[in-house]
Formats: C-alpha cells, sequence, structure tokens
C-alpha cells in the first residue's frame, strides 16, 4: 500500500517535472538559444547556445522532481524552512545582533584605519541601512508601497548640492533644508495621492521618481543635466576643514594631516545619521502617530470608522520617510562631491525596496542585516554584476512565497502588558508589534 | 493642419500600441484586483521574441514579408503567452491568499528578473531591424510638408482592430469570457457555480500576455529598435491608459490608450520631445486625483 502510494508519488512528481521542463524549454528556447547581436555590417546576425537551454531546462526539470518529492503537492510549508530545534537556539543569539552590529560598526574605523576600500565600503552599506530605515517608515510601518523614494534621496542632494554651490553654504545648514525639501516633496506629492488605494500609489509614485529624474535630466540651466554636478563641496568638523592648512582639522589637534581623517569622519556621520532614524522611528511607533500608521496598514476601514484620519496619518509617514530620504541624498551628495541624474534611477528604488521587503518589513534589525547582506553581496560578486539584479528580483518573488515577513519575521510589540514576548513570523498577518 | 493631420495619424498608430498593452492591465485587475506589474516587460519579451523569430526565419530562407510576419505573430504570441502563464503561476498564484503587498512586491521582483534576464541573455545593447516594408500613401502634398500615411501605420491599425474584434468574441460569446466576466463580478460564488478560478485567472494572464506580444510586434515595426528597457516606460504609459479609460474596462483600455497615443504625440509634436514621458507620467497623476475611475469605469465600493 505504502509502497503503491510512493510509485504514485513519484509518477505525479515526474509529470509535474516533466511539464516544467516543456515550459522551460518554451520560455528559453529562443531567448536563451538564439543570441542576436549586431554584425560587421550592421545587419542583426545570430548564433545559437542552445547547450546553455539544455542546462537550464535539465535545472528547471531536476528542481520541480526534487520539490516535488521532497515536500509533495502542497508546496514548501512555511514552517518547515527552518525546524524547531534551530529557532530555539537562535532565539538568543538574535537578542545579542544589534548590539553586536552597532559595536561592531563603531569600532569599524579603528580596526580597519588603514584599509580604506573597507571604510568606503562600510559607509556604502551604512548609507543603504539608513535609506532602508527611511523607507521602512513608509512601507514597513504605514505599510503604503512607494516605488518612487529615490525621488528624495534625488531631492536630498541636489538641494545640498544647489545651495552649497550657489549659496555658499555649509553642510550642517544645508543637511536640515534638505530634509525640509524633500518632506516638502512627499507632502506635495502625497497630499492628492494619499487617498488612493495602495497599488494606485505604488505607481504613482513610481511615475514621480521618474517625472523627477527627467527633469533633473533635460533641466540643464539649474541642474547640469547628464552630466550632473561636480565638486560639491566636502563637509567640515563642524566647521573645521579637512585640508593641510593651519587651521585645518589635523593641524587643530596636532594629528598628522591625513585624507583618512574625512573618511572616517563621514563614516561616524552617516552612522549617526543612521541611528538618528533608527531612533526616531522606534520613538515614533510608541507614539500614537506610529500607532496610528502601523492599525492603518493592518485595516485601513476599521482606522477610519475609529476615527482616525487616514489621509493624515498616510501623510506624515511618507513626509518623516522623505526627510530621511532627503538627509541621506545631503549626505550622499557630499560624499561623492558629484551627482548625477544616473544614481538616481528606479533600479535605485527597487534596490532599497528589496532591502526592506528581504529584511522584513517593519523590522529595523533586519533591514540593517539586509542592507549589509546586498551591498556586501555586491561588492563580493562584483565581476557578476549583470546577475546580481536577477538575484535581487528572485529574491523578492522567493521571500514573498515563503517568508513573507522577510528574513527577521518575528516582531517585537510596541505596546505590551507585563512582558515584552516576540511574536513568532507564523502569527502575525502584516508584521504586528 | 498638414503638420497635425500626420501628427494625428502618428498619434493613432502609437495609441493602438499603447491600448493593446493596457488590455492586459484591465483585463488582470479586472478579475484580481491587483496590479501586474510585470506587464510592461512581457511586452518587451514580446518584442524580442519577434525579433529573434524574424533574423531565425530570415536566415534559414522564409523571406516572403506576409508569411514570415504572420510566422512571427504566431511564435512571439504562443511564446510570451507562455511567460504571462509562468509570471501568474510564479508571482501571483502562491501569494493569493497572503497580505496585501506580498502579489505587488512579487510582481516588482519579477519585473526586474525578467528585464535582467533579457540582459543577460540578450545584451543590453539596442537591437535595431531593418524596416520590413517600407512606403506607403501620401495623403496631402503642397510641396513643403508632406502628409503620409505608411504601410507599417495601416498595419498597426488593422492588427489592432482584428486583435480587438477576436477578443471582444471571445469576451462576450464564449465560455470562457463568460467564466472571465463572473470572475471578475464575485470569484467565490463563480466557484462555487462550477467555474475553474485558477484556470481562468491563468487564461487571463496569457490572453493579456498574447496581446501584449502583438503590441510588441507592432513596436518592433514601428520603430525598428527594441532593449531591454523598453517595457518600463512603455508599461507605465498602458497603465496610465487603462486608468484613463477606466481600469476593468476593456473599450475603455482602448480609448485610454489612444487618448494617451495622442497626447504624447501632440506633445513632442508642439511642446518639447524630452518631457513627453512626463506629460504621460503627469497625466496619470492628475487623472488618478480628479477621475479615479476614468472615462468608462464603474466607481468602486471598498468593502471589509
Amino acid at each position: 500500500m505504502a509502497r503503491a502510494a510512493v510509485r504514485h508519488d513519484l509518477a505525479a512528481a515526474l509529470k509535474s517535472a516533466t511539464l516544467a521542463g516543456l515550459a522551460a524549454l518554451g520560455l528559453f528556447g529562443l531567448i536563451v538559444g538564439v543570441r542576436t547581436d549586431t554584425g560587421p555590417t550592421g545587419a542583426l546576425i545570430y548564433y545559437t547556445r542552445f547547450d546553455d537551454v539544455v542546462l537550464l531546462v535539465a535545472a528547471v526539470f531536476a528542481g520541480t522532481l526534487a520539490r516535488e518529492l521532497l515536500f509533495g503537492r502542497s508546496g514548501i510549508a512555511r514552517g518547515r524552512l527552518v525546524p524547531e530545534r534551530l529557532k530555539a537556539v537562535a532565539a538568543p543569539l538574535a537578542r545579542f545582533a544589534a548590539p553586536a552590529l552597532l559595536g561592531f560598526a563603531l569600532i569599524l574605523p579603528v580596526v580597519f584605519y588603514h584599509n580604506r576600500y573597507v571604510l568606503d565600503l562600510g559607509i556604502l552599506v551604512l548609507t543603504y541601512v539608513m535609506l532602508g530605515w527611511g523607507l521602512n517608515i513608509v512601507v514597513g510601518l504605514a505599510g503604503l508601497l512607494d516605488l518612487g523614494y529615490v525621488a528624495f534621496y534625488a531631492v536630498g542632494a541636489y538641494s545640498y548640492a544647489l545651495l552649497a554651490q550657489h549659496f555658499g553654504l555649509s553642510f550642517w545648514i544645508c543637511l536640515p533644508l534638505a530634509g525640509i525639501l524633500a518632506a516638502f516633496w512627499g507632502v506635495m506629492l502625497g497630499f492628492p495621492v494619499l487617498r488612493l488605494r495602495g497599488d494606485y500609489l505604488a505607481i504613482v509614485t513610481l511615475a514621480f521618481g521618474e517625472i523627477i529624474r527627467i527633469v533633473l535630466l533635460n533641466w540643464q540651466d539649474v541642474t547640469g543635466g547628464p552630466n550632473g554636478i561636480s565638486s560639491i563641496p566636502r563637509p567640515s568638523f563642524f566647521g573645521i576643514p579637512f585640508n593641510n592648512d593651519d587651521n585645518g582639522f589635523a593641524a587643530l589637534f596636532g594629528l598628522e594631516f591625513s585624507a583618512t581623517h574625512r573618511i572616517v569622519f563621514l563614516f561616524y556621520l552617516i552612522l549617526a545619521l543612521a541611528l538618528i532614524t533608527n531612533w526616531v522611528t522606534i520613538r515614533l511607533r510608541r507614539l500614537p502617530i506610529g500607532r496610528a500608521w502601523e492599525a492603518l496598514r493592518e485595516d485601513e476601514i476599521a482606522c477610519r470608522s475609529l476615527g482616525i484620519n487616514t489621509t493624515n496619518t498616510k501623510l506624515t509617514a511618507f513626509a518623516i520617510g522623505a526627510m530621511f530620504g532627503g538627509f541621506a541624498g545631503a549626505f550622499f551628495a557630499t560624499r561623492q562631491g558629484f551627482i548625477s541624474p544616473e544614481s538616481f534611477s528606479f533600479v535605485e528604488s527597487a534596490l532599497i525596496l528589496a532591502i526592506v521587503v528581504l529584511g522584513g518589513m517593519g523590522s529595523q534589525l533586519g533591514v540593517a542585516v539586509a542592507a549589509v547582506v546586498t551591498i556586501g553581496g555586491f561588492e563580493l560578486f562584483r565581476e557578476f554584476a549583470v546577475y546580481r539584479m536577477l538575484v535581487f528580483g528572485a529574491a523578492m518573488v522567493l521571500v514573498m512565497a515563503w517568508r513573507p515577513r522577510g528574513l527577521v519575521g518575528t516582531r517585537l510589540p510596541s505596546v505590551f502588558l507585563a512582558k515584552r514576548k516576540a511574536i513568532d513570523a507564523t502569527l502575525v498577518k502584516e508584521g504586528h508589534g | 493642419m498638414d503638420y497635425f493631420l500626420q501628427q494625428l495619424i502618428n498619434g493613432l498608430a502609437l495609441g493602438s500600441i499603447y491600448g493593446l498593452i493596457a488590455i492586459g492591465y484591465t483585463m488582470v485587475y479586472g478579475i484580481i484586483g491587483m496590479i501586474n506589474f510585470a506587464h510592461g516587460d512581457i511586452f518587451m519579451i514580446g518584442a524580442f521574441t519577434a525579433l529573434i523569430a524574424f533574423v531565425v526565419l530570415v536566415s534559414i530562407g522564409v523571406t516572403a514579408v506576409p508569411l514570415a510576419l504572420f510566422l512571427v505573430l504566431l511564435i512571439a504570441m504562443a511564446l510570451t503567452a507562455l511567460y504571462g502563464f509562468a509570471v501568474e503561476r510564479i508571482a501571483y498564484r502562491p501569494l493569493r491568499h497572503s497580505f496585501r503587498l506580498a502579489p505587488l512586491i512579487s510582481a516588482i521582483g519579477m519585473s526586474i528578473i525578467l528585464q535582467n534576464f533579457v540582459q543577460v541573455a540578450q545584451g543590453a545593447r539596442v537591437k535595431p531591424l531593418p524596416p520590413l516594408f517600407e512606403g506607403g500613401f501620401t495623403l496631402l502634398d503642397d510641396g513643403v510638408f508632406r502628409v503620409q500615411l505608411t504601410y507599417v501605420q495601416i498595419l498597426i491599425v488593422v492588427t489592432t482592430l482584428v486583435a480587438m474584434a477576436g477578443f471582444t468574441f471571445l469576451i462576450t460569446r464564449t465560455r470562457l469570457g463568460r467564466d472571465m466576466r463572473a470572475c471578475e463580478q464575485d470569484t467565490r460564488m463563480a466557484s462555487l457555480l462550477g467555474v475553474d478560478i485558477d484556470r481562468t485567472i491563468s487564461l487571463t494572464f496569457v490572453l493579456g500576455a498574447a496581446l501584449a506580444a502583438v503590441a510588441g510586434i507592432m513596436y518592433l515595426l514601428y520603430y525598428g529598435v527594441v532593449d531591454f528597457y523598453m517595457g518600463f516606460v512603455a508599461g507605465v504609459k498602458a497603465f496610465t491608459a487603462a486608468v484613463l479609460g477606466g481600469i476593468g474596462s476593456l473599450p475603455g483600455a482602448m480609448l485610454g490608450g489612444l487618448l494617451i497615443g495622442l497626447i504624447e504625440t501632440f506633445w513632442s509634436a508642439y511642446f518639447s520631445i524630452e518631457y513627453k514621458d512626463v506629460a504621460a507620467f503627469s497625466i496619470l497623476i492628475v487623472v488618478l486625483i480628479f477621475l479615479p475611475t476614468g472615462i468608462l469605469g464603474r466607481p468602486e465600493v471598498e468593502k471589509v
């Protein structure tokens, strides 16, 4: 009896694997199998790569077969992905993950003082951590899918670049201005469109991001068009420049001049900015407005019937998220010294969204870990650059199917009765807590 | 006046292409109530399959243009439909009972996958196709400006009309169309009455993808170039068309497509060509604010 059932399973698995293989043959046969290229005369030529197609089809066949045999027809059960025993071991470790990461970030410039590459990578990762946390307010807490987040990043960057170049304002004056301007744009966009349903909002923000990019690209007189803005002033140590002069940073503090001082300063600056984002988010979550955001994410109709002004609540989330995007943009401009519309394409928005989604929408630690993993992964697999977005897209789809709450799926409640307890990912729908 | 007439012709041809893509958006939205973010990239896949099929057919000796075009149409529609099927199977079906944002995010992931897959498989460079048929009818010629109706434009409009006629027949007269309309009204009730929901949703994606493939071929013939990124902008514009016409309404999608095509063409002709995408995207925002149900759409009732 049991054997008959097994044989039946095998037959069914073989059948569905064959079907999947045939589908893969159809999908990949022409597009992978025939590579078109511009020939020497300018006309299109092609050459075939059917060996790659065979490999792909075989992989799909084997993958489907393995999945069917291991997990059966019901698909992969979410809870079974991580065994219970492993969860029990990992739970206490998770409590120390955040302090450990923070400690590591604090001592990183000391340990790797002579390694410029690591410092630059650290700054890059922290920029994305900050962007991820900023977007997390909008997507993770308020549940508004914003596909044009990079527009606010661009507003911040261009605000700083233009204010510093035309009015000679210092970084420390421009930083809040950049944030305010970005928030202002957030309100401008948000006010009319936040009444819309979630998916409409997604596509409107997408369109808005593109509009900003096209305007930056074509408004040559102000933004420099595709050439961008160069020689943006570098930040100073609260007014003391990082140069080799007598009143420079090194001379005043009795140090030998080194270009690394500025890099280390930038590192701590972005770390501080990111931590401020994190701190503000955590505090806001405990305020009525933060709870209203999370309530809104769970059920908009219920919110409205309880007397929450949904438009205003969404608007604050949108504006605060945009403000942190603007801060990050100002930092980006001062670090690079050069900005152009190329840095603010949709791919960038998608990358930040991927970080938030993979990290677990609403989870601060998860977003930080996801930023480290994704940006670190980018650097690690630099030679496979063309495949990296492919991997990201696949990760977004798979995470949604298997762990919709992201890598860090557990939630800590903002409000609790006697004892703060983590809530397992399988128990939360939209990301309570 | 001559210039205006020429732009009108160009706008109608472009609008037909947008309309064909918009139908895919509006159908999927009508049935599952979600935007298919990967639809623009499905259109791009359609154009690429058509291009590859053309090149291969010409090299194996099929040089008669009508025959080649017919074969390309069949191949591209079949393969692109398969892509539509795969997108639904991978990115939508497993998430049907998941939370609100999940299918949107996985569809965005799917869109990123499709774009980068084509970039990896076919290269990032723009691919040109030599024009298959040149020339056309000269409608007006005053020695300064010539108003021309090219054969390609005629082909685009005629193909769109044929596709629309076939499609309308399918929706209004066949069993499948009835199932689709039933699902659109009430999915659970339709399933209680014996409609196979999974199959109907799958076929909706397949049909939308096949129409997007037709649009892809027309785009390829009209502009003569394709690249892996073209689905993004075209997708947003077609979505705008669907919203403008009233999302969920099939004639609305076609009407919206034509309007967007005309607006874009006239904007480029009379104002500035750099900002033509801004015009289309701004219309999306303005329509959603002032006319969220579109021209032919029904007001949406929100239920708990």
